[in-house]
């Protein structure tokens, strides 16, 4: 039975880290969905969010085989508990006349999203929120409007006072 | 405050203060300054190989046949290439070793500079971990690092890459006495608790068996094991890696398991009720398929790697630690309970497992014409008084060593079990003999195998290294010729060995001794004359007969219980 699972990993900030983890995933055939990764508030450690799928087994094996890098100091697979996911949208957007645009300024706001940037002939939307509602608002936006997305990949940690620490 | 030094005369001081007795390398424009040094020097003994797979590979023999760590020297480039084999070779056994790569200085890196290749990058999935050093401050702690790594936890290589410019600048030098990593901290001690529900399990156990692999002998705790296994008269199985650690003799040992183990060993494996695993890794040589694996069987498994623990296997009882703490502790809980000891003439389970041994599964013809490889083992273990250490290459005369030289002791028998590296018994060999110069070490080679790393012969030479390499030379790759037969209806493509050199002169132009032995009634006797010269290098070349097989064998998707045996025993198991 293959699960989706979100991965907080604690991690040596050196050249070749991310490399390792990415390795890792690449010669023993796991999957990455996606993933975060930059510097924490002590610049000499990074934290990433991994996002992959599998078995419980292939979990288990994906979850020591990271443990066992050198460079990986701590981890927790966030599917234990009630946890937080965060993803960042910013999505340039088509716009041909002024009703479109009061039109999307009102989307933007039922969705909690801002307008960062304005031309003549586009905007630009920032969103940050869970997946789903992520593409709930693609998809209200109806993607022929698009004329580009980047999305951050999953950021995550666990609800309550529980935390990952060095 | 420490003396001030260049990055080149860090290398070698940081590596005599680590008690580095060995460097095997091959010189080359980045690491010039690092062999000047050496050439200042009597600290480190450098060991001129005549290929960079060869200096892997010796590093490794000497740190398989040691204990210590092996230590390796190559340029940038081709010579960082060129050892990959190596490298891969011992990550697969987990060896530990310390390869310091040459690299262009740091400005060039990224440049596609002269002999320039990402070292790191190329290394990265084959090493236990890696490091780039990028300025002379880094160098010696990271030298310290780099041994730690490499030497505790599961053991395996680490690989440093030394830009030129590194080696040339000065710093202030000064040796950590310790290692403190806060993202590296293996586990040694097992589970109180689990410990405790093993010990229950083992000695409640009707139909045991204790399978283990290069665990043991990596944490040096063959004394445990025998003490353990003699505790509980239980029968004992060893793969490949694991042989020695269990005296070969004894008899409570019923042979290697596995895809060419005895008939004893791979139907108890199958039968047992208490599977008790120490050091082994469940490798797919060793299972056969999983889904007929040790279908009864509640299994134990010890390992310091937690991420072998149910990797190919569910586990009902895992231990992390290393093999001789756990050990300790689970003898320790099994003395203090009331506990039996299962005795040979008397239980069931040995009986059957007597019985089993009765089939008698290396039987060989003895009476043909031509010589026998398995002859040639059983010659080499009396001629040796059974007490040498033996290398081996990859395929079928590994497998007849590994079945006819029964090892009583730990570290004397090296080979490349993981990685399967053809190429490897020489080198190894002479990183053997280094270690220990006194000793008899004999290599079990192929004319295939050991074509691929000849050139060796003439560091062996150059060191006085009085190896004795014993080559079957059927004139095929025997154990492609094997499956071939086997299972591709004797089309023997590319297996055969057409335009072989004459090995015997190919001894000598290296400055050896060559013999060839094409008789049954020759191999004794070559053996004593071989073995009496103790000054030098014999090639002993066997003519041995070309369609001899590998038995018994598990084909592929099959279970321990579905055995080939030898072809006038050949209906299965």
């Amino acid at each position: 039975m293959s699960q989706r699972h979100t991965i907080s990993i604690l991690l040596e900030n050196e050249a070749g880290a991310l490399s390792r983890v990415a390795g890792l995933f690449s010669a023993r055939a796991y999957n990455i969905e996606s993933l975060a990764v930059a510097p924490t508030e002590d610049p000499s450690v990074s934290r990433m969010t991994l996002v992959t799928t599998g078995s419980p087994e292939i979990i288990e094996q994906i979850t020591k085989q990271l443990n066992k890098l050198v460079d990986v100091i701590r981890l927790t697979d966030l599917n234990q508990r009630d946890h937080i996911e965060r993803e960042l949208l910013l999505v340039k957007l088509q716009v041909s006349n002024k009703e479109r645009r009061i039109e999307l300024e009102l989307l933007a706001e039922t969705y909690g999203a801002r307008v960062v940037d304005n031309t003549d002939s586009s905007c630009t939307v920032e969103l940050s929120g869970s997946r789903p509602r992520l593409d709930d608002f693609i998809q209200a936006v109806g993607t022929d409007q698009i004329m580009e997305t980047v999305r951050s990949g999953v950021l995550g940690l666990f609800k309550g006072d529980r935390v990952l620490k060095v | 405050m420490g003396e001030r030094l260049r990055g080149a005369e860090i290398f070698v001081t940081a590596l005599a203060d680590e008690g580095v007795e060995y460097v095997f390398g091959y010189p080359g424009g980045a690491v010039l300054h690092i062999y000047d040094e050496i050439f200042k020097q009597d600290k480190i003994k450098h060991i001129l190989v005549r290929h960079e797979q060869g200096a892997t590979h010796a590093a490794d023999g000497y740190a398989r046949a040691s204990g210590k760590p092996g230590v390796v020297l190559v340029t940038s480039g081709p010579g960082a290439t060129n050892a990959v084999t190596g490298i891969a070779t011992a990550y697969m056994d987990s060896i530990p070793m310390v390869v310091f790569t040459g690299q262009v200085s740091t400005h060039l890196i990224g440049n596609d500079a002269f002999q320039e290749v990402d070292a790191i990058g190329i290394t990265r999935p084959c090493v236990k971990h890696n490091f780039l050093v990028e300025r002379v401050e880094e160098l010696a702690s990271t030298i310290k690092k780099a041994f730690y790594v490499a030497a505790t936890g599961r053991p395996g290589p680490v690989v440093i890459d030394l830009p030129k410019d590194v080696t040339a600048n000065v710093t202030e030098y000064v040796y950590p006495e310790t290692v403190e990593m806060r993202s590296y901290r293996p586990t040694v001690k097992g589970h109180p608790g689990q410990i405790k529900r093993a010990a229950k399990l083992i000695t409640s156990a009707k139909r045991p068996m204790i399978y283990t692999g290069g665990g043991v002998i990596l944490d040096d705790a063959s004394s445990q094991l025998t003490h353990f296994a003699r505790l509980l008269g239980y029968p004992v199985t060893n793969t490949l890696m694991g042989l020695g650690a269990f005296p070969g003799t004894d008899p409570q040992f019923i042979g290697m398991l596995g895809m060419h183990g005895t008939y004893e060993a791979n139907m108890a494996m199958h039968q047992c009720d208490v599977l008790i695993a120490i050091g082994a890794r469940f490798d797919d040589r060793v299972t056969g398929d999983l889904a007929k694996f040790c279908p009864d069987a509640k299994i134990i498994h010890i390992d310091i790697d937690p991420s072998s623990i149910s990797k190919n296997v569910p586990v009902d009882i895992p231990i992390v630690g290393s093999v001789s703490n756990v050990l300790d502790d689970l003898i320790a809980s099994i003395e203090s309970t009331p506990h039996r000891t299962l005795k040979q003439d008397q239980d069931p389970w040995w009986q059957q497992i007597t019985e089993w041994r009765g089939r008698n599964c290396l039987h060989y013809d003895r009476s043909s014409p031509l010589i026998k490889p398995q002859s040639v083992i059983e010659g080499l273990y009396k001629v040796t008084g059974g007490d040498a250490y033996i290398t081996s290459d990859v395929g079928q005369h590994q497998m007849w060593a590994a079945q006819f030289y029964p090892f009583d002791k730990p570290r004397r028998w090296i080979n490349s079990g993981g990685l399967g590296t053809m190429g490897f018994g020489m080198p190894a060999a002479m990183g053997v003999q280094l270690a220990f110069p006194d000793a008899v070490v004999a290599c079990v080679t192929g004319e295939a195998s050991f074509v691929m790393c000849v050139q060796e012969l003439s560091t062996c030479l150059q060191y006085g290294l009085p190896i004795k390499i014993i080559n079957l030379n059927n004139r095929y790759m025997g154990m492609v010729r094997q499956w071939q037969e086997f299972f591709y209806d004797r089309r023997y493509s590319h297996s055969y060995m057409d335009s072989l050199p004459d090995f015997v002169k190919l001894a000598e132009s290296f400055g050896h001794v060559g013999m060839r032995i094409e008789k049954p009634s020759e191999v004794e006797t070559a053996f004593s004359e071989a073995f009496a010269i103790k000054d030098g290098l014999v090639l002993m070349d066997f003519i041995t007969d070309q369609t001899e097989n590998v038995y018994p064998m598990i084909a592929a998707g099959k279970g321990h219980h579905e055995m080939h045996l030898a072809t006038d025993d050949r209906e299965l198991a």
